[in-house]
């Protein structure tokens, strides 16, 4: 019977929480959706232990144990959020993403290692991804770290030279009157049109990357700084002057505070466009970091590798972005959040 | 009682002398005063009335010294104004209270700014009391209804002990009931300070409520129509027929006596 046709009153606290709590119909059903989660993950052990790979891959034994360790997790979660609700609404979140997990993994191995239907070797199966995590995880990590440097002086370098350009765009028409054209004229340009430049124009590769992923940046920094500054209502400088405000004042506690929203776009933007130049400038110059790593990988057409890369490629600027978004939320927070990164 | 929170200021004369102001829109000068002359004695309470865009919020901005006059002088106590000061303090329409700031950081700006925020902080907390928001110090502004936000507004205003206080349209945009009880707050205020306050305002009633000299000014290019010296005994009723009889009056020299 049908909540909605029942002619009877809905039920009271008790009832729902009696409903909700214990065994329900719809907990149940949870409990079958995590069962099938669970299975995909068995399954997708199954078929990397079950048929033989049909080129030279090592690490299946273990990719095979923690998959079928994970499935199990995932059951037995289920089983337990039948009876206890806390253990059921987490998983309940997670559970349709581990369900396709489960079968992406699934196919994936079918599709490579076990019959071959992706042209071979440039679509390595899932346990050699393990492997070169378990084996080579030491060159990834100096990697990573060589890419996380240069990135961070970088964009760090960039942003700051935007930000006091954009400020003193907004404040000063001299200023404005040099430089406004000149940033008209090299600000759009991509900057990776300066790499052959340079590489001979700075004393190192490293300097040189620094000065690309830095002029990148500090383009958007400035150019929104500057409208921030720009935009900011004039009733805020009435109100400070008449309570006795310096010039000083009036930039640092009105001008900037009031252009931060803004500031934040721009530094969002300019992280965003860093990447694409750390990573051309690590494979076309410096010799370390992830970029280098990508083409060292191709070198050896170790395709593994490659993706392996990729993906910690794709976790480390997302790194970046959710750090930048929790400053932002840090020194924003009267503000009410509209995106959740 | 929190009656000492304020300094018991005597206020300022403002000197308001042949003072006539002119907008520069895009080459053509658009007069918006035309030789004012008005002198507001020490404490007095001076409403300033007239039609919209007549150049009265204009006045207001050249006695705060955020703009010079075209022509003329005004001076406070016998100087010459020349640029804005915290001793004459602007409340104006919008509260314009700093968003990325909380209430105590925004009553604290005019001490902040002047440098004075060890010596008189303690003052920050007896002003919000004294406004009624003691309690609220940690809020941010887009917590606040229009009437919070317009008392904050009003103690960064105290708090730094002005012998002028500029009241542009401060009232204007709130709900009516707010308002009714703000214009008490505000003479009160007023009372026990005893500085100097100049009130912009559309509203007849709430000047005859309020002021005790109202000044009604004409179209633009603004000159005084008419000074009326008001001086009747506080708490006062809107419904006090003298307070009806000088509303009426004060219409028809704004040419509304036949509205109702």
């Amino acid at each position: 019977m049908s909540i909605l046709t029942s002619t009877e009153a809905p039920p009271t606290g008790r009832a729902r929480r009696a409903l909700s709590g214990g065994l329900s119909l719809g907990g149940l059903s949870r409990a079958g959706l995590a069962i099938a989660a669970g299975g995909g993950w068995l399954l997708f052990a199954f078929i990397t232990l079950h048929w033989p790979d049909l080129g030279d891959w090592g690490r299946g034994e273990e990719t095979a144990l923690a998959a079928t360790l994970f499935g199990a997790a995932i059951i037995l979660a289920g089983a337990i959020g039948v009876f206890h609700e806390p253990v059921a609404a987490r998983l309940r979140r997670f559970t349709p993403w581990f369900l396709a997990l489960g079968v992406f993994f699934s196919v994936w191995q079918a599709t490579t290692a076990k019959f071959a239907v992706l042209p071979q070797p440039f679509f390595p199966p899932p346990h050699a991804l393990v492997e070169v995590f378990c084996d080579d995880w030491s060159k990834l990590a100096i990697s990573v770290a060589a890419s996380i440097k240069l990135e961070l002086f970088g964009f760090a370098a960039g942003a700051g030279a935007g930000f006091v350009i954009g400020v003193l765009l907004g404040w000063s028409r001299a200023f404005g009157y040099w430089v406004h054209p000149v940033m008209r004229l090299i600000g759009p340009m991509p900057s990776i049109a300066w790499l052959p430049i340079a590489f001979f124009a700075f004393p190192s590769s490293w300097s040189a990357s620094i000065f690309l992923i830095g002029l990148t940046t500090a383009f958007p920094v400035a150019v929104l700084t500057w409208s921030g500054v720009a935009s900011v209502n004039s009733a805020y400088y009435d109100v400070a002057r008449t309570l006795g405000a310096s010039p000083a004042f009036l930039v640092f506690k009105v001008a900037i505070p009031a252009a931060l929203p803004h500031v934040f776009v721009g530094l969002f933007m300019g992280l965003g466009a860093s990447f694409a130049v750390l990573v051309t400038a690590e494979m076309m110059g410096v010799k370390a970091g992830l970029g280098f790593y990508l083409q060292w990988a191709q070198g050896w057409a170790a395709y593994a590798n490659m993706y392996a890369a990729l993906l910690v490629m794709s976790l480390m600027c997302s790194g970046f972005v959710t750090l930048l978004f929790r400053v932002r939320d840090r020194l924003l927070s009267y503000q009410k959040a509209e995106v959740q990164w | 009682m929190v009656a000492h929170a304020l300094k018991s200021s005597t206020g300022v004369e403002i000197d308001i002398r042949g003072v006539s102001h002119r907008f520069d829109l895009e080459g053509a000068p658009l007069p918006v005063l035309n030789r004012i002359n008005l002198t507001a004695e020490r404490g007095e309470f001076v409403a300033l009335l007239g039609p919209s865009g007549c150049g009265k919020s204009t006045l207001l901005r050249l006695v705060a010294g955020l703009e010079p006059p075209s022509e003329g002088e005004i001076s406070a106590d016998g100087v010459k104004i020349s640029g804005p000061h915290p001793s004459r303090v602007v409340v104006f329409q919008d509260p314009t209270l700093f968003p990325w700031r909380n209430v105590r950081d925004n009553v604290a700006l005019g001490l902040e700014a002047q440098g004075l925020l060890k010596s008189r902080g303690a003052r920050i907390e007896e002003t919000l009391r004294l406004v009624g928001l003691d309690g609220f110090a940690k809020a941010y502004p887009h917590q606040l209804s229009g009437g919070m936000a317009q008392r904050v507004s009003l103690a960064r205003a105290l708090v730094n002990d002005p012998d002028v206080l500029i009241l542009d349209e401060p009232l204007g945009k709130l709900d009516s009931l707010t308002r009714l009880t703000m214009q008490g707050e505000i003479v009160n205020l007023w009372r026990r300070a005893g500085f100097t306050a100049l009130l912009v305002t559309h509203d007849i009633e709430e000047a005859l409520l309020m002021a005790t000299r109202v000044i009604v000014f004409s179209e633009r290019p603004a000159t005084i129509k008419a000074d009326i010296a008001w001086d009747k005994p506080y708490p006062r009723h809107r419904d006090d027929p003298d307070l009806v009889a000088r509303r009426r009056e004060i219409l028809g020299l704004l040419g509304l006596d036949a509205s109702w």
